[in-house]
C-alpha cells in the first residue's frame, strides 16, 4: 500500500532531535499499551499488527505518538478477531469470557516466551532464484495491501550482496494469505540510482527484499 | 479480492476506531449530535484512559494475567537494554576471533553472550572502519534489535529519521554532530524484513590498556545504530 508509513526519501519532515537520558517508556499508558500487545494471544496472523498500523488514516497516522498507533491497532485488531468487542471497549466492562479458548501467557512465562522470540525463518525447501553478485531490479508494482517493498526502490536496479535463506513472505502472511516461503536476500541500491546524480557516488542502501520482489536486470 | 481483504480491515478498524477516538475532522469540528447524544460520547478519548479501559476488559475476560504485564515491562525497562550490545561489541574490540564470527554469524554469536530472541531472531552485524560507516533505520515501522539494544527511542521511530536517513544520511549525521570525510562510503540499512541489523563501530584509539568492561562503558546506543561513533572521555584513555 502506499502509505505514510513508506516513509522512505520523503522530505521536509523535521529535524532529528534526540532525547538526553530518554527513558524507555514517556507515561504508565505506553508501558501497558507495549505489554498488552506482547501478552495478548491474538487471533490474527502475525504481520497483521504491522498492516493494522498502516491502515491508520495518513492524517492521524502523523498526528499519533508511536504507542497511540499501537493502541490503536491492538484494539481494532481485537475487535476485528472477535476477541473483544466494541461495546467492551467502549465501557471497559467485559461481557464475556475468553470465549475464542486463546493461550494466557503467565508471568513465568515472560522471559522464556522473549528468548525463544517468533523466527520468520522457514524450513521449506525453496529454490534461490537469484544469487549473490546478480544483478537485479526491484520490481515496479503498487500493491493496495501489506508490503515490504518500500517506494523509493521499485524500478530499481541492485545487486544481491547476501543470502539471508528462507523465510516467511510477510506480503502474504500479513493479509492472512499463507506463509508463501522464499528465499530473502540484502539487495545493495548506489544511492545515485535510487536518488539520481546529485547523491554522493560510493554511498548505497542495503534493503531486505524476497524473491516475489525481485527480477533480472 | 485484494480490494474486499481491505474493505474488511478498513470496515472493522473505522468501526473500532470510531469507537475510541474522534475522527479527526470530527475533532476539528465538533458535531453537536456527537456531543450531546451520542453513544460515543461516553469513550474515553484519552490514551491513558482508553488503555485502562481496555487493560480491564483483557484482564477480566483472562485473556491477560496482569503479573506478566508487569513482567514485560520490567523485562523491557530493566534488564534488556544497549548494555548488551556494548557487552558484544567490546568483545569484539577484544577477542578478534569473536569480532570474526560476529560478523559472519551474528544471531550465534551474540548467542554466545546469551542474548537473543524477540526481535533479533535473526541478526547481522555490519562494520564501520576508516572507509566504511553504515547506519541502521527502518523507514517503513521501527525495527530494531531488542536483544542486543533494548526498545527503539523515539528519534529512531520518528518521520523525520525514518524519512531522511536513506536520501540524506551524510546531512542528518552532520545535524546530529557527525560530519563524515567524502571519502568515507556511506551504508544505509533498511530494515524492510525481519532480520535485523547492528553497527560494530570503530574502536576510538587510545584504548589499547581498557579491560573488555571498562571499553564496554564507551559504547552507546547511538554508536550501535550508526548516528555516532565512539568517543573517551580524556579520564578513561590509558
Amino acid at each position: 500500500m502506499n502509505g505514510i508509513h513508506d516513509m522512505g526519501g520523503m522530505q521536509d519532515m523535521g529535524l532529528v532531535r534526540a532525547e538526553e537520558n530518554e527513558p524507555v517508556f514517556h507515561a504508565e499508558w505506553e508501558r501497558r499499551v507495549f505489554a498488552m500487545y506482547e501478552a495478548v494471544d491474538g487471533d490474527w496472523p502475525r504481520g497483521a499488527w504491522r498492516y493494522q498500523r498502516e491502515l491508520i488514516p495518513p492524517a492521524e497516522y502523523l498526528r499519533m505518538s508511536y504507542y497511540e498507533r499501537w493502541l490503536r491497532a491492538l484494539s481494532e485488531l481485537l475487535v476485528k478477531s472477535g476477541m473483544v468487542t466494541q461495546t467492551e471497549l467502549e465501557t471497559g466492562i467485559a461481557e464475556g469470557g475468553n470465549t475464542k479458548g486463546r493461550k494466557v501467557l503467565r508471568a513465568a512465562g515472560v522471559r522464556p516466551a522473549i528468548a525463544a522470540g517468533y523466527p520468520s525463518t522457514s524450513n521449506v525447501p525453496a529454490v534461490a532464484k537469484f544469487h549473490v553478485g546478480e544483478n537485479v531490479r526491484a520490481r515496479n508494482i503498487s500493491p493496495t495491501a501489506h508490503t515490504r517493498l518500500p517506494r523509493y526502490a521499485r524500478g530499481r536496479l541492485g545487486t544481491i550482496e547476501r543470502d539471508h535463506g528462507v523465510f516467511v513472505f510477510n506480503d502474504s502472511e500479513a493479509q492472512g494469505l499463507g506463509d508463501k516461503p522464499q528465499h530473502l536476500y540484502s539487495v545493495r541500491f548506489a544511492a545515485r540510482e535510487l536518488w539520481g546524480s546529485g547523491a554522493p557516488a560510493g554511498d548505497s542502501v542495503h534493503l531486505d527484499l524476497w524473491d516475489d520482489h525481485l527480477e533480472p536486470a | 479480492m485484494t480490494t474486499t481483504r481491505r474493505d474488511l480491515l478498513t470496515t472493522a478498524m473505522t468501526a473500532a476506531g470510531a469507537a475510541l477516538t474522534p475522527r479527526l475532522a470530527d475533532a476539528q469540528q465538533p458535531n453537536p449530535a456527537d456531543v450531546h447524544d451520542h453513544d460515543h460520547q461516553t469513550v474515553p478519548s484519552d490514551p491513558a484512559l482508553r488503555t485502562k479501559a481496555l487493560e480491564s476488559v483483557l484482564v477480566a475476560k483472562g485473556l491477560v494475567d496482569r503479573a506478566a504485564l508487569d513482567a514485560l515491562v520490567d523485562a523491557y525497562e530493566h534488564q534488556i537494554g544497549p548494555r548488551n550490545g556494548a557487552r558484544v561489541i567490546a568483545r569484539a574490540w577484544v577477542d578478534d576471533a569473536y569480532r570474526r564470527r560476529l560478523l559472519s554469524n551474528a544471531t550465534a554469536a551474540i548467542t554466545e553472550l546469551g542474548y537473543g530472541g524477540e526481535e533479533g531472531e535473526q541478526m547481522v552485524v555490519v562494520e564501520n572502519t576508516a572507509r566504511v560507516h553504515n547506519l541502521i533505520v527502518c523507514t517503513l515501522c521501527s525495527c530494531y534489535p531488542w536483544p542486543v539494544l533494548g526498545l527503539p527511542p523515539v528519534w529512531y521511530k520518528s518521520a523525520a529519521y525514518r524519512s531522511r536517513s536513506v536520501i540524506d544520511p551524510r546531512g542528518l549525521l552532520k545535524e546530529l554532530g557527525l560530519e563524515l570525510s567524502p571519502d568515507v562510503e556511506v551504508r544505509v540499512w533498511d530494515s524492510t524484513a525481519e532480520v535485523r541489523y547492528l553497527v560494530l563501530p570503530q574502536r576510538p584509539t587510545g584504548t589499547e590498556k581498557l579491560s573488555e568492561s571498562q571499553l564496554a562503558t564507551l559504547v552507546t546506543r547511538d554508536a550501535m545504530v550508526g548516528i555516532a561513533q565512539v568517543s573517551v572521555p580524556p579520564q578513561a584513555r590509558a
